[in-house]
């Protein structure tokens, strides 16, 4: 690319191809699909940035990353300026890089997106974090001197993680509570290798730890300790628990063997390491999978049976193409490696030999008139029901929070989802020093939301600390 | 990492573990299980609690050497580490003023059974213990079982010791002999405790189990640990492990519980003496509830 002349820019609309494993190499092992810009793809692509007067792309950003700031620092080459401006915003930009929507936030609002090349922010974000971590040049945030004020965070996935990591620096001290044996939430257990490489979580979570955090596992709050002897031995306590409990459909054949949620599946695959040779825990090696639903778990629940080895792996959706709500990388990488859509299908029912999943039983939909939201709802075609053979089924419709929580905290108000009520803005739940964001506030959301959550409550956490005052505040901003 | 305070084996493939672990043992309450792995390599294990005591900060559990997982934990040494060790998980039996407690149990269930009937001998009710072997020298913790129990009844499938029967046989006879429990718990292979609830059902018997799906995380992350109970959708993990005997779909279970048969036969089939997994295929072995 020419220099653009001074004072206009030349108007490029060729957005940078992601470099990639080809699909019939990489359909077969775990690592990383997409490898990353260069930085000569990378300085092209930040030079499209037009720099504009009025950038929407902050405003679509959950967390408002300084997104022309970052990508105008890049452009000159400055990446230690390029990666503070990011990190002041976003702890996880390597994590939020690979597993953001962006083409539903920054990039849906870039001024370029008219033009159908807006930017590509997500990639930009992810070759600045990587690039700096490179060369050593991430470090972790300076702590305050210390307050004295000691915190708990229980849940160690992004929300928590965020969360911690700004009360550090603002001088707490910090302890964070992890049910399962690896800190990192979703980011360690649910989203696969080939996605999200599990040593860039781990580095992130390093940094933590050294700037002080305490990092408790196998520690089940409910369990171990409710959550008011928590708060009893804590200044506050922030709850980003998340929404972990996976939904079945409640049709014939689901306890059979061979049909799972997408958690089981995915856990056994990510953190106790089944992809990896010699590994000890079982995992289903299916020849026909299906995976119900279409969301972000349901494509890594698909592409990871096709890494183990499945012949054959269908998507079966009840709604359309344009209504699928996993990321549009995704579904483009899914259907590369030759993921099956069965769209506008519902399963029914499920049989089996012996207690073992044979066949899925699907009957077709339509989509019907409108609701109120302008949703077209699937209706049921009578008599297209059909059998399909498959020894796997993963579900991947939905989770809500487990009830640990709130089955040994009465008082803690929530709502009929099971999720905990907390104000938007501070986190603040109905009891005094209690915190919480996250999935467990939302249901299944994204992972910046609930990094934008922990951020929230961080800074609400430290008015109340200082304060002492728990009428539910206006946060800034 | 959680110390081992002890791994002894007590009778051919019963081992007992006791663990260091105070967060644990701050607050287990009887009918609660425990996750542990035996290595960073390993499966996640769900264990029954047999035992704890809070001063000392130490969990025991008895458990059966009967899969790949659990042949490795068969293997670890008192005094050494274990890197996982999680819980306490479930919700604790509900212990109450009931009369007479009929606790039958087998396998690991002797041991996990202990807790419980001690519990309810403290809340006054009066204990009948009736321990279950193939044979003699399988029977463990039987001093253990008479030191708190009001009656203990000791069964052997080979008439070696106490009599010959199983403790199904040993509660048909006592109920026909006109004894009345408030409360009956069965704790140990999944037919004994179905062939309990069968008993239940025609004598109409408050039935206890405490049900050993597969598990992975305990905390109902997951769902493989789903059964079903009084035909609604349960997950044993945070809605049991305890339930209603009579309200369990077995048949459901029991297919349930084979699910990674199989592969775990290929896993052990690849365990050499050093407890090590020994060639470099993908394999897996059958999560262990005792
Ligand atoms: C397979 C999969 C793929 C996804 N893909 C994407 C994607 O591409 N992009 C995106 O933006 N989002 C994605 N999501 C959603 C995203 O991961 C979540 O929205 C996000 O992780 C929520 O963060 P959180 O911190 O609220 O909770 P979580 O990440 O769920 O972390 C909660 C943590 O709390 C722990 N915990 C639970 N109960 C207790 C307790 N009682 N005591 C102690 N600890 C407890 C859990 O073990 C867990 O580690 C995906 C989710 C899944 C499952
Ligand atoms: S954090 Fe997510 S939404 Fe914000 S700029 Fe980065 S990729 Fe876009
Ligand atoms: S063990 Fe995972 S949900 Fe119960």
């Amino acid at each position: 690319m020419a220099e653009p002349p001074s004072g206009k820019k030349v108007i490029d609309l060729v957005r940078r191809p992601m470099p990639a494993q080809p699909a019939d190499e990489r359909s077969h092992n775990f690592t990383e699909v997409a490898l990353g810009y260069t930085l000569e793809l990378a300085s092209e692509e930040a030079r499209r940035c037009l720099d504009c007067k009025m950038p929407r792309c902050m405003d679509g950003c959950p967390v408002n990353v300084d997104i022309p700031g970052f990508i105008r620092e890049l452009a000159k080459g400055d990446l230690r300026g390029a990666i503070s401006t990011l990190r002041e915003h976003n702890l996880l930009p390597a994590v939020c890089g690979r597993v953001c929507p962006q083409e539903n936030q920054c990039e849906a609002v870039c001024n370029l997106v008219k033009r159908g090349a807006s930017v590509a922010i997500g990639r930009l974000e992810r070759f600045v974090a990587d690039a700096a971590a490179m060369d050593n040049m991430i470090e972790p945030p300076q702590p305050s001197p210390s307050t004295g004020k000691r915190v708990a965070v229980v849940g160690s996935g992004p929300a928590g993680l965020t969360c911690a990591c700004d009360l550090l620096r603002l001088g707490h001290q910090v302890t964070i509570y992890e049910a399962l044996h690896e800190p990192g939430g979703v980011l360690i257990y649910g989203i696969p290798e080939f996605r999200l490489p599990k040593h860039i979580v781990r580095r992130e979570i390093d940094q933590i730890r050294a700037m002080g955090a305490e990092i408790v596992c196998d520690f089940v709050v409910g369990q171990s300790a409710t959550l008011s002897e928590l708060r009893a031995q804590f200044d506050a306590v922030f709850v980003g628990t998340g929404a972990g409990l996976p939904w079945f459909m409640g049709i014939p054949g689901e306890n059979l063997v061979g049909v799972m949620s997408a958690n089981e599946y995915l856990t056994r695959v990510n953190l106790l390491k089944a992809y990896q040779t010699g590994a000890a825990t079982p995992v289903p090696k299916p020849r026909v999978a299906a995976v119900v639903g279409a969301g972000n778990v349901a494509m890594d629940a698909a592409r990871t049976a096709l890494r183990l080895g499945a012949k054959q792996v269908h998507i079966v959706y009840r709604r359309s193409r344009d209504e699928v709500p996993a990321r549009l990388e995704e579904v483009e990488h899914a259907e590369e490696e030759g993921i099956i859509f069965d769209f506008l299908t519902l399963p029914v029912a499920f049989g089996g030999e012996n207690g073992r999943l044979t066949t899925i039983t699907c009957q077709k939909q339509q989509l019907g008139e409108p609701d109120e939201r302008g949703r077209r709802s699937p209706v049921p075609i009578e008599g297209s029901e059909y059998d399909m053979p498959c020894d796997l089924v993963v579900m991947a419709i939905g989770q809500s929070p487990n009830p640990l929580i709130k089955n040994t905290t009465p008082d803690l108000q929530t709502s009929r989802r099971g999720t905990i009520s907390a104000d938007d803005k501070t986190g603040r739940t109905n009891l005094p020093g209690v915190f919480a964001g996250g999935d467990v506030v939302t249901g299944q959301a994204t992972v910046i939301l609930a990094m934008g959550a922990g951020r929230k409550a961080a800074a609400s956490i430290d008015d109340w600390l200082r304060t002492g005052e728990w009428a539910i505040v206006e946060a800034e901003g | 990492m959680y110390e081992i305070v002890e791994r002894r084996q007590l009778v051919p493939d019963h081992h007992v573990l006791t663990i260091h672990a105070p967060h644990v043992a701050n607050k287990v309450q009887p009918g609660q299980f425990v996750i542990l792995r035996s290595d960073e390599e390993g499966e996640r294990i769900p264990l029954s609690v047999a035992d704890f005591d809070r001063e000392a900060g130490t969990v025991t559990s008895v458990f059966l050497e009967a899969g790949a997982a659990t042949m490795k934990l068969a293997r670890l040494e008192t005094g050494g580490t274990i890197p996982t060790y999680m819980g306490p998980l479930g919700k604790a039996s509900e212990v109450e003023p009931c009369g007479t407690v009929v606790l039958m149990g087998g396998c690991y269930g002797i041991g996990a059974l202990y807790p419980i009937a001690r519990a309810h001998r403290a809340a006054g009710n009066r204990v009948i213990s009736i321990l279950e072997a193939h044979t003699q020298w399988l029977l463990y913790w039987t001093e253990r079982h008479q030191a708190i129990a009001d009656e203990v009844y000791v069964m052997t499938s080979d008439g070696t010791a106490g009599e010959r029967g199983l403790s199904f046989d040993k509660l048909t006879a006592l109920l026909d002999g006109g004894l009345a429990p408030g409360l009956v718990y069965a704790i140990g292979c999944t037919f004994l405790m179905s062939s309990a609830a069968k008993l239940a059902e025609e004598r109409d018997l408050n039935l206890k189990v405490a049900l050993n799906t597969v598990m992975v995380d305990g905390t109902g992350m997951c769902g493989g640990c789903r059964c079903s109970a009084g035909g609604e959708p349960k997950f044993a993990c945070v809605d049991g492990p305890e339930f209603d005997g009579r309200a369990v779909d077995w048949e459901g279970l029991m297919a349930r519980r084979r699910a990674y048969r199989p592969q775990e036969l290929a896993t052990m089939r690849r365990l050499d003496s050093s407890g090590k997994l020994a060639s470099s295929k993908p394999a897996g072995k059958g999560p262990h509830h005792g």
